[in-house]
Parts: structure tokens; C-alpha cells; sequence
């Protein structure tokens, strides 16, 4: 869903810079809280890894393809603050390096694809979470379905700053209708590399994974009071 | 499993992803630009279309593949080393870890004696509220 030069007129362009410069801002405070010694070597790990998933369009159907956003899969990964400095360094990389994305449109692009998408897909995940028994194994699934959810918001999101500055008239529920179309079929690849991904290394090593604190934390907090009554044993 | 096995592991996966997967990738028009083409949503051309790694290819080497792996590696490396390097300087300015930081600039090498593959015991990671 990268945005090239010339989809939205200057104001807007110049309007989501602002937009992208601030929320980088803020997430680099609230990644202060996030990085410890666990999630500060992942982080770079994490944002190489979205790039490169990033490169492997699938097929959608009609000739069409998708690929994947990462915002969730940040977001659960490292924490949602620390996830939009990943996604933004792609962007910005990907923008300057492999002409994928405009220059005008960086900001457009950090803000749909870096704060919007991770912050839809670590709510989601978060509320999903909270619906689903407290346990590590209940992450991949609620990270699933955040990745999911992302993808086709991020789309309408696209689509209210198209409608706010796009250069073409173009009536917008059928745009609305398109995006959300395409995107909610990408949002199912999506889901599906999270869940994936998010699920391996949690088998492995839930304690690198920032969405699995809560789970962990709940294991410890049972393990010490062996009277309070268990489910996650 | 070791932290250094996980953290090689998605570097390993990354680096592949990118330098030999991306060959198969799909190379369809994706979501948006179909529906830019499908609505007559026109594109500026993009300013730096002319750089050497524009469009993830190395403009020099002829043999798709190759070249399409090298652009692929080449990003990776990038993005790996300035994500690094903007953790660091985050966590340079919080004041709790730049007391603890022996050496600035390293927060991407694995210094936690806990990588014992225990997920719950050992080192108490502070739990993060949400």
C-alpha cells in the first residue's frame, strides 16, 4: 500500500508529514519504555525482517497481489512504540533507496503503514487477547487477527486522506468499496505470516515476544502462589 | 533456545526472504495500484527511479535473480543497521540504561547472561502494562 508522488495534493502531503514527524516523536519516547536488553536486539531484527517480508508479494486474485504490512507483527514483537520506529525505518529506506514509495509521500506513508497499521493491530491484539484465556499459546492467535484487522483500516485510512486531498475525482464509495475489497484479502495473508511468525518464536523463546508479557507475568504470579487456582498450567 | 540462536535465526530468515524468495514473489500490481489504475489515480514518477537499487534491482548485474537478491540483501543490511542504530540512541537518552550501558552504540548485541531458554524463571523481565 505504498503511496507514491502525486496521489495527494501538497497540503495533505505536508499535513501527514507533520503527522509522521510527531508520532515518530512520541514513539521514540514510548520506545524508551519498551527497549530492555530483550527487545533492543530484536528490534533490528524485527524491522530487516518486515523489509524483506515486505518484498514477497502473493497473489490476491484478478492478476493482483498484497503484501505484508508488519505493523502488528511489530507491535506484538517489540511493542507497538518501538513496532512504528521499525516500520518507519523501512518506509524511509524503502522510499530513498528503492524508489517503492514517494519522497513527497513519505509522510503519507509513515503515517498509514507505520502509525495507523500498528496501532490497529496492536489494539485489535490486545483486545483479542484479553478475550482469549491468559496463556503465551493465546498470542499467536490474537496477533493474528490484530494483523488481519490492520490491513483493511489502514486502507480506509488511506481512503479518508485520499478523500480529504486526492487529486483525482474520484467517488469515493467506490474507492472505499475497492480498498477495503483488496485489502481485507491481503489482510488474510497478513494474518497468516503473523500468526506464523509470532507463533515460532514464541514456541521457542515467549519471553522475546513483548505481546507475551502479560501471559508470562500471569505464569510467574502462579507459580509463586501455588494456592491461587491455576488455568495456564 | 539460545537468545543468539532466535536473533540468527530471524536474521537468517530475513537475509533469505530477501535475497532468494523475493525472486518468486508475485509481480502482480498490488492492492492500491490496482485500484489507482482501476479509478485513474495517475502516479508522478518517482524522483529517484534512476538510483542504483531503484525499483530492488542492481542496476550493474544482468542476471535477474542475482540482482533482484542483492538489492534484497543490500536493504536488509540497511535497514538492520539504522533500526540498530535508532535503538541505541533511544535507549542512550533513557536515563536508567545509560547508567547500566558499558558500551554505547552495542544495544544490538545479546548481553543477557539469562539466554538460557528459559522463558519464565531467571531474569524477571518488568512486566510491561499495556
Amino acid at each position: 500500500m505504498h503511496v507514491p508522488d502525486g496521489f495527494l495534493d501538497a497540503s495533505t502531503s505536508l499535513a501527514t508529514a507533520g503527522v509522521a514527524a510527531a508520532g515518530v516523536a512520541v514513539a521514540m519516547r514510548g520506545a524508551r519504555r519498551e527497549l530492555d536488553e530483550r527487545t533492543a536486539p530484536m528490534a533490528g531484527l524485527v524491522a530487516a525482517f518486515v523489509f524483506a517480508a515486505q518484498m514477497l508479494n502473493f497473489p490476491v486474485g484478478a492478476g493482483t497481489s498484497g503484501h505484508l504490512l508488519g505493523g502488528a507483527l511489530a507491535a506484538v514483537l517489540v511493542g507497538p512504540w518501538t513496532g512504528v520506529l521499525c516500520v518507519s525505518v523501512v518506509l524511509i529506506v524503502q522510499a530513498l533507496l528503492f524508489a517503492d514509495g514517494g519522497i513527497t509521500a513519505i509522510g503519507t506513508n509513515v503515517t498509514l503503514l507505520s502509525l495507523v497499521a500498528v496501532a490497529a493491530g496492536w489494539l485489535v491484539f490486545r483486545g483479542v487477547q484479553r478475550l482469549l484465556p491468559s496463556s503465551t499459546a493465546s498470542v499467536p492467535p490474537a496477533a493474528a487477527v490484530g494483523a488481519f484487522v490492520s490491513v483493511p483500516v489502514t486502507a480506509a485510512a488511506f481512503t479518508g486522506l485520499y478523500a480529504v486531498g486526492g487529486t483525482a475525482p474520484i467517488p469515493l464509495d467506490g474507492l472505499l468499496t475497492a480498498m477495503l475489497g483488496w485489502h481485507s484479502l491481503i489482510g488474510l495473508g497478513e494474518a497468516a505470516i503473523t500468526g506464523l511468525t509470532v507463533a515460532s518464536i514464541t514456541a521457542v523463546r515467549p519471553d522475546l515476544v513483548f505481546g507475551a508479557r502479560p501471559a508470562l507475568a500471569k505464569r510467574r504470579l502462579e507459580t509463586r502462589t501455588p494456592a491461587a487456582a491455576g488455568s495456564a498450567r | 533456545m539460545k537468545t543468539r540462536r532466535v536473533l540468527l535465526a530471524v536474521a537468517a530468515a530475513a537475509l533469505l526472504l530477501a535475497g532468494v524468495v523475493s525472486w518468486f514473489a508475485a509481480s502482480g500490481p498490488d492492492g492500491l495500484e490496482r485500484v489507482a489504475k482501476d479509478h485513474g489515480m495517475a502516479t508522478n514518477e518517482h524522483p529517484l527511479a534512476d538510483w542504483p537499487l531503484a525499483d530492488y534491482a542492481v542496476e550493474a548485474v544482468d542476471n535477474g535473480m542475482l540482482s533482484g537478491g542483492l538489492a534484497g540483501v543490500a536493504g536488509v543490511l540497511v535497514v538492520l543497521g539504522l533500526t540498530a542504530g535508532l535503538v541505541s540512541v533511544v535507549r542512550r537518552k533513557t536515563p536508567e540504561t545509560s547508567a547500566n550501558t558499558q558500551t554505547a552504540g552495542h544495544a544490538d548485541t545479546p548481553r543477557n547472561a539469562g539466554a538460557t531458554g528459559d522463558s519464565g524463571t531467571g531474569k524477571d523481565a518488568k512486566t510491561r502494562g499495556s
